[in-house]
């Protein structure tokens, strides 16, 4: 306990303003993305800042309506996880206030932390009591009880090569150049990480939970004015987060803040591009993609890394 | 066929008879006379009343939020709608000023009612009015929505949204073109930045006045008197 009474002030005061950065950050990705699918449909498409007004706009709304104690909840379960898995993952090793509180262990403590976030979505969509929206939850938690399995293959291929259950060991372990990335040094398992985030990222073909078009707009069919402010601002810093998980486990980490800042671009948008091209999967085929060539990948994946480390000692 | 007496949906405005509302969900507001600023800003035991100035600059920030990011709900009453696909569409893009169509009442401000509105349409369209958070707005597409246009004489719709829905801007044409539309919207948020634009609270100090519009045309009220 003493260690956590050694912290600074200004430690704190600093991951707290890089909390901020990340909504921020988070939400101008939105905003690109939805002005680069703009320019791909040859129209003119909202500006880039234009989450930025949605998200004041959805706070200055003068009255809200709400459904329950576990409806005015949800979100901040979610934004409390999304700003927890932040916290424990170092976006620039080494520099203060954005390496964050990583500690031996933590890749378990960041899985757990993703469960929560989508948790408190699903009661809350229970909790409101607009059917469409406890059908997007019960296809929404199936689908992620199965991209879970391939990620977490992915991650014992990894944590066993590696040899240490720390991000920023892992992130040690990739330090020498473009060649240690962990994608190469273990294609297998790389990929197989790469198409689970395709699900967590819930974007096409995956986005059966949210469903645009089909039944209205899924979980957050009834939130409305602040309570969607803030959930817009926790699936910012989600999406900020998953990426940068991402970034490190697989693509090496960052030592600065524009390369970390490029490395979360591309991640993100790997989930977008894909999403552009492919159709929606029903549910149940999602999860038969899931259980199918990832959790392959992932196996193949631990007896490469069985295979490299034996090689290596 | 000339003399014969076509039933047409009654609208005379009459001031409303004492019993005719007999559970009122609340009491009405009167107007208060500076509405420059946030008329229903109620101030607690102890609160002080911040300086006008700091209160304007809120008002205009948070306008001009609300302006550029009108959310409208997707949702095709009548005719009008055909002109709306071309509006969300590559050609004349909404998205540039900030528009995008959501699929629920609960988080869209804006309501268009495109074209005629039948009866029964316009008891769901009560329904999905009520149900949106403040502030909120009502965009009337086509004549239909101002005079009846060319359903003037039908049995089963209205003439006059105004009696039933707070209007705040009426777009006419049969069916307007979307150029026309996007002028209308730009008229919509030039008077949200004035702070002009207050359908919503007229719908609430008057609602016994459009309650007895709206059940006189409506047969079959079978929903609660305020769809929270």
């Amino acid at each position: 306990m003493q260690a956590i009474f050694d912290l600074d002030i200004g430690y704190l005061g600093l991951c707290a303003l890089s909390v901020i950065g990340a909504i921020a950050y988070g939400l101008l990705i939105g905003g690109i993305i939805r002005k680069v699918m703009a320019r791909i449909q040859s129209r003119i498409g909202p500006p880039v800042w234009q989450p930025y007004l949605d998200v004041a706009k959805l706070f200055f709304q003068r009255t809200s309506i709400r459904h329950g104690m576990m409806f005015y909840l949800a979100p901040v379960f979610r934004t409390v996880g999304g700003i927890g898995i932040y916290l424990l993952i170092p976006i620039v090793a080494g520099m203060p206030g954005l390496a964050g509180f990583s500690f031996n262990g933590d890749v378990l403590l960041v899985i757990y932390f993703m469960f929560f976030g989508c948790l408190g979505m699903a009661l809350g969509a229970g909790e409101s009591g607009h059917p469409h929206a406890i059908i997007a939850v019960s296809r929404g938690l199936s689908q992620m009880s199965s991209y879970e399995l391939p990620f977490s293959l992915a991650l014992i291929a990894l944590v066993a090569q590696v040899g240490t259950f720390s991000i920023s060991g892992i992130i040690e372990a990739q330090a020498g150049g473009i060649g240690n990335w962990y994608l190469f040094m273990n294609p297998l398992a790389g990929v197989a990480g790469l198409l689970s985030f395709l699900g967590m990222q819930m974007y096409s073909p995956f986005n059966i939970v949210l469903a645009p078009q089909e039944i209205p707009i899924g979980p957050p069919t009834e939130y409305n004015s602040t309570f969607l402010g803030l959930m817009m601002s926790g699936r910012a810093i989600f999406g900020v987060a998953k990426s940068a998980l991402f970034m490190n486990l697989f693509l090496g980490g960052a030592t600065s803040i524009p390369e970390a800042m490029i490395k979360i671009f591309i991640v993100y948008m790997w989930a977008v591009f894909v999403g552009a091209v492919f159709p929606r999967f029903r549910a149940e085929q999602s999860v038969r993609f899931f259980l199918r060539w990832p959790t392959w990948f992932g196996l193949a994946g631990i007896a490469l890394a069985m295979v490299l480390k034996h090689l290596a000692s | 066929m000339k003399d014969e007496k076509i039933r047409r949906v009654p609208e005379r405005i009459e001031p409303a008879p004492p019993d005719v509302l007999k559970d009122r969900p609340y009491e009405p507001v009167p107007a208060s006379p500076r509405r420059e600023v946030d008329p229903y800003c109620y101030l607690g035991a102890t609160e002080v009343q911040q300086p006008l100035a700091y209160r304007e600059a809120l008002a205009t920030i948070k306008n001009w939020c609300r302006a550029n990011s009108l959310w409208v709900m997707a949702y095709g009453t009548g005719c009008g709608a055909i002109e709306l696909r071309p509006l969300m569409t590559s050609r004349f893009d909404m998205a540039r000023f900030g528009m995008a169509p959501r699929p629920t009442p609960r988080q869209s401000n804006v309501l268009i009612i495109g074209g005629y509105l039948s009866l029964k349409t316009l008891k769901r369209v009560i329904r999905a009015y009520e149900q949106m958070p403040a502030p909120k707005w009502v965009v009337g597409l086509g004549s239909c929505t101002i005079n009846g246009g060319m359903y003037w004489d039908s049995y089963y719709t209205i003439n006059k949204l105004d009696l039933y829905l707070p209007v705040d801007v009426y777009i006419s044409g049969c069916m307007p073109r979307p150029e026309a539309l996007i002028a209308g919207f730009q008229e919509l948020m030039k008077k949200i930045k004035q702070g002009e634009a207050n359908g919503w609270n007229e719908y609430l100090e008057n609602i016994d006045r459009y309650k007895v519009n709206q059940k006189r045309v409506i047969g079959d009220w079978r929903m609660p008197d305020y769809n929270w």
